[in-house]
């Protein structure tokens, strides 16, 4: 889906990505990792030429992008940022409506489209449609920004640590809603953080980015596991580490299928993490698992978290 | 909360308090023959204020049209990549317009061009760029960075960025800008009597020449009036244009 073959930015002198290559295939959530300054903006933005590389080739969809028109590039790639940057004299079905009415949509295809987004966000179409951005909330603010971008079906998405500013509350339900997303329409996301709970929450491989260069590209299981130096480590962090093990891992793996037991059910797409705070609140060590359509499946304890 | 009636509204009244001194001006003959015993003829004579105030209009709205879309263009132009160098020129260019008074422009622009209405609109003209260039500049840049970069991420040109976002954005502050040029264009029309514009600063002019006090004020009233007026309009305007905005 991206290519990037030895892509290097520099300003002023200043080296800010060096040699950079990473492929990302089609389907695949990749997070950008890294501290401020470590040119994981950088290079997203290269991706949809907001920024220009010096050198090097990116290709998406096997199309080198500096032989295409910026605009059509950009149409057909989604883009949503941290401070939204919705237009603010426009209402929110406007920003949505953005890039189909670039592309020239008809008219009844945009507002069905504009309903259908504000639906999957959970914003009721007929109260927010006509609301201007000063009217919402961060988390509604940032849920409009993700619907633009995605406006226009876009195969792949860019997205430029777009939870950094809303409360952790909020950002937890914004995750929990784009991970939805990814998994029921497979699309291409690459996500710049510095947030390495995010990353790991979020990802199918994350890129640990230091200096302008990938120091480890790895799924989160095996970035914790295998750390590939100490910076990675370092990054990813000592302290906690169990914990961060047990939020990457699924109850499915470690299911006793057959069994049963009393009590709510967990989904069996739940993470570990979640298993070992549900079966903490409610006093117990051994919990049942039931699948999505919520039949039962069998059963968790505390002994198979820690296996 | 109720819309308040239009019967409240002080642009209603002022615009009829306008009109009507415009057009009957004369039935106030017996208060100036009251107040100014001894003056003969007590009502500006020469051209009827109607005349008078729709020559007056054509003047500013001829240069202050032509500042506005100069003003406006220039500023568009130095806030791109291409004239970001011409930045500092246009500054210093429109500051030094407005630091020559009015009076010396036509002085120059009277032996170039002759007498009448031309002289003063070249006046109007130069004097009334900066503050629609600066308020310009101003607000195109205040227009949030983030916007511009979701403008160009999402895929909009430049020039579709600049038409749909940055000037409906900048448009209050341009409008701040217009507003003080017309409603100085306005007062300083008055000079372009002095050099044979037909304007409401002629009887103004020709009262104070054959000390008729009467004259004068009907002129002065009129023109800030005419001011008043206008400016009240643009408030309505810059109200309009701010609706989508937090209270």
């Amino acid at each position: 889906m991206i290519e990037l073959d030895r892509v290097t930015k520099r300003y002023d002198g200043r080296t800010v990505v060096d040699a950079l290559s990473l492929a990302i295939p089609a389907g695949e959530f990749c997070v950008l990792l890294g501290s401020s300054g470590c040119g994981k903006s950088t290079t997203l933005r290269m991706v949809n030429r907001l920024v220009v590389a010096d050198a090097g080739t990116i290709r998406v969809d096997g199309e080198d992008v500096s032989g295409l028109s910026a605009e059509l590039l950009r149409r057909r790639i989604g883009y949503a940022i941290q401070s939204t940057g919705l237009f603010p004299h426009w209402t929110v079905a406007d920003n949505i409506a953005t890039v189909p009415r670039l592309l020239k949509w008809p008219r009844e295809r945009v507002a069905a489209r504009v309903d259908e987004l504000l639906e999957l966000f959970r914003l009721a179409p007929a109260g927010y449609r006509g609301k201007y951005p000063h009217q919402l909330s961060g988390g509604e603010q940032q849920r409009v920004g993700v619907a633009r971008a995605l406006a226009a079906d876009p195969e792949l998405l860019l997205m430029d640590e777009p939870f950094a500013a809303v409360d952790p509350i909020t950002r937890d339900a914004l995750q929990g809603e784009l991970a939805g997303l990814h998994r029921a329409t497979g699309k291409t996301i690459v996500f710049v953080t510095h947030d390495i709970e995010e990353a790991l929450r979020l990802a199918t491989s994350i890129a640990i980015m230091d200096q302008g260069r990938i120091v480890q590209r790895a799924p989160p299981l095996e970035l914790l596991e295998h750390p590939a130096n100490e910076f990675v480590r370092d990054f990813v962090g000592r302290q906690g580490l169990g914990l961060k093990l047990l939020s990457v891992r699924r109850v499915a793996d470690r299911l006793r299928r057959g069994e049963a037991a009393d009590g709510e059910p967990l989904r069996e797409d739940a993470s570990l993490r979640d298993a070992l705070s549900a079966m903490t609140a409610r006093r117990t060590d051994r919990l049942p698992v039931a699948d999505a359509a919520g039949h039962a499946v069998g059963v968790i304890t505390l002994a198979d978290l820690v296996r | 909360m109720r819309p308040p009636s239009v019967l409240a509204s002080p642009l209603l009244w002022v615009g009829l308090l306008f009109g009507a001194l415009l057009l009957r001006m004369d039935a106030l003959r017996p208060f100036f023959r009251w107040a100014f015993p001894g003056t003969v003829p007590v009502i500006y004579p020469r051209a009827s204020f109607l005349e008078l105030f729709l020559a007056h209009l054509a003047v500013v709205a001829t240069a202050s049209l032509a500042a506005c879309i100069a003003g406006i263009a220039l500023a568009v132009f130095v806030t791109r990549p291409i004239g970001r160098e011409f930045r500092t020129m246009v500054d210093t260019l429109a500051a030094a317009g407005q630091t020559f008074p009015p009076v010396a422009v036509l002085a120059i622009a009277v032996p170039l061009i002759g007498f009448g209405a031309r002289p003063t609109v070249i006046a109007l003209f130069v004097y009334g760029l900066l503050p629609v260039v600066e308020n310009a500049v101003a607000g195109l840049e205040g227009v949030p960075a983030p916007v511009k970069e979701a403008a160009d991420g999402l895929g909009l040109s430049p020039r579709q960025r600049l038409v749909a976002v940055e000037l409906p954005l900048a448009a209050p502050v341009i409008l701040a800008g217009v507003r003080v040029s017309v409603t100085i264009a306005i007062g300083t029309a008055t000079i372009g009597s002095t050099v044979g514009a037909l304007t409401l600063g002629t009887p103004i002019f020709d009262g104070l020449v054959a000390d008729n006090l009467p004259f004068v004020i009907e002129g002065a009233v009129l023109v800030a009036l005419f001011a008043i007026l206008t400016d009240m309009l643009f408030a309505r305007l810059d109200r309009r244009l701010r609706r989508y905005a937090p209270q």
